[in-house]
């Protein structure tokens, strides 16, 4: 964290935060932090890439407006941070000081057991064994706070976690050690112990990095809506974020805008893109007076919009409501190492209970029984269980971020990998949720032309202009050098181009779509039809689906006939005029048939589903809403994604069980030995550091994971 | 026998060394940013051209 430079003029220094979710690679930081350096005023630029976001200290008199003008000039848009939005706490940080002091204390008293083991004997075995007390006992304490901690929280409440069975382990191991010590026996056991400690806390680090990860992608996603309204008052207009925003204000939206509240129409006239809210693609007109809605995106024309409801009483506030409700059972999933350790728990402790027994019955004495029943409890502590489930699903995360699909938590790729129906949404989710240009009108538009168009798109915040830019500089166009360039809102940007006037403006007659009409002098008029298209892949995606065993079908807000066109193209039986609740209701049915159902889906109206269903999944161009619920987000245009995340999942829980099944068959080689009394310390390490390594290298084969099959 | 009183406390004040290291940078901040300690060294220094569009992924 770059900390501002102490305070040397009398000017007062700030620190802001910006979020830059475009960046992710070595040359965009740079940029960023050489742009910003640039700035007159700016005392320091440092770029955090995790949180995507970055740290600038800056004289006050220079403002945000001018920071994030800098970034948009170089091509990255950013947003000043949210304040309330605090950043979430890393569940690493707290893990990685246990860590390393086990890590040393390990190491150490491996070193000074691997020589008892060589035969030190007498004086040398007690001073031995004394500063392996030395070092362990504290690290000991140190270390296992973590488990001691959770375990004691367990108990409390009457239950019974995975922590239970180690705590007790662990600290009875680590008293019958010191005893060992102090009255010079020949056996101590501080370095299983301690080596025990070093794999759990390992374990557990995976699992917290996989969710800090998760969780900063998304977070820096969220922090990206727009929360707020340029506000019109007295003749001024001034930027209000949306939580300051009162019933009555007057908005100003500019086209390619999205509502920041629930109003009604004052003045203006244009096109809404409702299919956020309700999943219809086609715009609706609006004119004075008529009501819109916050997520609403505004596509020709700049309105004034009179707040009529801001904050919990919009349409929104009233889906996260539903939403909330919905998710009720999600919370009363079980993770599958919490079921193993159910009943592992009692198994492990009635065999040590039974050792101990068996032994004083045996008549080997109450001191002997107990060291026996404690190399039982030993030998079967859950090193490998613990690290059998977060090293696959870590591995396999891993794999899916790489192909651009972020994973929220374990939990929801083990919900995955039993699901047997996906319900897809139409707008955004199936298709790609904006419109793009026809490829091939742009395949038929002479090079200059194409250089013409690009300028004059790029000087509107139009989404038709924005899409073609992105079209056309896809291709490799560069832009043409236009002078006078203005653009008449709702018309289109006219400019002068050698001297001759060009337009991109509105077609003159309908034209069944969207489109725009690029008048060039000396050119005939030309046409550029657009389209919400399907994503890329779909077929293949579709396919691959059912081959896993998975039905399709579409369940969307929009039209039936828009839906019927899709359905076709896509081989699917669909579900069209879908509100919110009856998406849920959709669900719920196929629920109660014993489905196990995943959601896909990306609006607002998709909400209370994603929250419903057995595990869902969203696009990155999701609403927030939508983003927020979602179990994973993905950030390629292809819907291979959906199905990659499938079988992934599917990959992953079926290496959980074969790490299961070795760990637990390296216990029953195990425990009759540590039964018979068999069982040193040597034998104990040994054994317990192959059972993990064995672990650790079948979850690594899931680095493939996110492959599609050989077709 | 002398030589291990000798060398086991060496041992262990350079495992403490490291150890004490470690948490120094862990206060540090140095643990903030993972991602972007990796992909630092591959910032130039030099300035680039930073008008080259087309360019983010």
């Amino acid at each position: 964290m770059a900390s501002a430079p102490p305070l040397t003029q009398s000017e007062s220094i700030e620190t802001t935060t910006l979020v830059v979710p475009g960046m992710h690679c070595a040359s965009c930081m740079g940029k960023v932090e050489r742009a910003l350096g640039a700035l007159p005023g700016v005392q320091s630029a440092r770029v955090n890439l995790t949180a995507r976001q970055v740290n600038v200290a800056h004289d006050a008199a220079l403002g945000v407006p001018d920071l994030v003008g800098a970034l948009v000039a170089i091509g990255f848009p950013s947003q000043p941070r949210v304040e309330d939005l605090a950043p979430p706490p890393s569940a690493v940080k707290p893990l990685l000081a246990p860590l390393a002091v086990a890590g040393f204390a390990c190491m150490n008293v491996m070193l000074l057991s691997v020589s008892i083991w060589s035969g030190a004997e007498g004086s040398t075995r007690d001073l031995f064994h004394l500063l392996s007390a030395a070092i362990g006992i504290p690290a000991i304490l140190y270390a296992g706070r973590v488990f001691f901690a959770s375990a004691w929280g367990a108990l409390r409440h009457g239950r019974t976690n995975m922590d239970v069975p180690i705590s007790i382990g662990v600290i009875l191991a680590t008293g019958l050690s010191l005893y060992e010590t102090l009255t010079h026996g020949a056996e101590a056991w501080f370095d299983g112990t301690l080596m025990l400690l070093l794999f759990l806390l390992a374990g557990r680090v995976l699992d917290a990095m996989m969710r800090d990860r998760a969780r900063a992608g998304v977070d820096a996603l969220l922090r990206q809506a727009a929360p707020g309204a340029m506000v019109v008052a007295k003749g001024a207009v001034d930027w209000v974020s949306a939580r300051d925003l009162l019933p009555g204000m007057v908005m100003r939206v500019a086209s390619g805008e999205r509502l920041a509240a629930d109003g009604e129409i004052v003045s203006g006239n244009s096109r809404f893109d409702r299919s956020l809210l309700t999943g219809e693609s086609a715009a609706v007109p609006v004119a004075q007076g008529d009501a819109v809605h916050a997520g609403m995106l505004n596509m020709d024309a700049p309105v004034d919009v009179r707040v009529t409801a801001a904050g919990c009483d919009t349409t929104l506030a009233e889906i996260a409501r539903t939403m909330e409700a919905a998710g009720q059972h999600r919370s009363t999933y079980v993770r599958i190492a919490d079921r193993a350790s159910r009943l592992y728990a009692p198994a492990v402790h009635t065999l040590a209970a039974l050792t101990f027994i068996g032994w004083m019955i045996a008549g080997a004495g109450a001191y002997e029984s107990l060291k026996i029943a404690i190399a039982v409890l030993i030998i079967t502590c859950p090193c490998a269980l613990g690290l059998a489930v977060p090293v696959a699903q870590v591995v396999a995360a891993g794999a899916l971020m790489r192909r651009g699909i972020m994973v929220k938590d374990g939990s929801a790729m083990e919900r995955m990998a039993r699901i047997d129906r996906a319900l897809l949404d139409k707008t955004g989710t199936l298709t790609l949720g904006r419109p793009t240009p026809d490829p091939q009108a742009l395949d038929a538009l002479p090079a200059q032309a194409a250089q013409v168009a690009l300028a004059l798109a790029s000087h509107s915040r139009h989404p038709l202009s924005r899409a073609l830019v992105e079209a056309l500089g896809a291709r490799g166009v560069t832009a043409a050098e236009l002078t006078q360039v203005e653009e008449v809102a709702g018309q289109g940007v006219h400019a002068l181009w050698h001297g001759g006037p060009v337009a991109l403006r509105r077609p003159d007659g309908p034209t069944g779509g969207m489109a725009s009409a690029l008048d060039i002098e000396g050119m005939p008029l030309r046409l550029i039809l657009f389209a919400d298209r399907l994503r890329p892949d779909a077929d293949l995606a579709l396919n691959w689906m059912r081959a896993m065993g998975v039905e399709p079908s579409i369940l969307s807000g929009d039209a039936m006939a828009a839906v019927a066109e899709v359905a076709r193209a896509t081989h699917m039986t669909a579900q069209g005029a879908a509100s919110p609740a009856d998406k849920l209701e959709a669900i719920q049915r196929l629920q109660g048939a014993g489905h196990h159902v995943l959601m896909a889906g990306d609006g607002l109206n998709d909400g209370p589903a994603l929250a419903a269903a057995h595990a869902s999944i969203a696009p990155g161009t999701a609403s927030d809403v939508g983003r927020q619920a979602a179990d994973f987000v993905f950030l390629s245009d292809s819907l291979m994604a959906i199905p990659r995340a499938m079988a992934a999942s599917r990959a992953t829980m079926r290496v959980v069980r074969q790490n299961f099944v070795l760990a637990i068959g390296y216990n029953v080689l195990a425990v009759p030995m540590a039964m018979a009394g068999l069982v040193t310390p040597l034998i104990a390490a040994v054994a317990m550091s192959t059972s993990s390594l064995i672990v650790i290298g079948n979850s690594l084969r899931l680095a493939m994971a996110a492959r599609e099959p050989k077709a | 026998m002398t030589g291990l009183a000798f060398l086991i406390p060496v041992a262990l004040l350079m495992g403490l060394t490291g150890l004490a290291a470690f948490f120094w940078s862990l206060r540090n901040g140095q643990f903030e940013d993972l991602d972007g300690a990796a992909a630092r060294i591959l910032i130039d220094d030099e300035e680039l051209p930073v008008e080259r569009k087309g360019e983010r992924g």
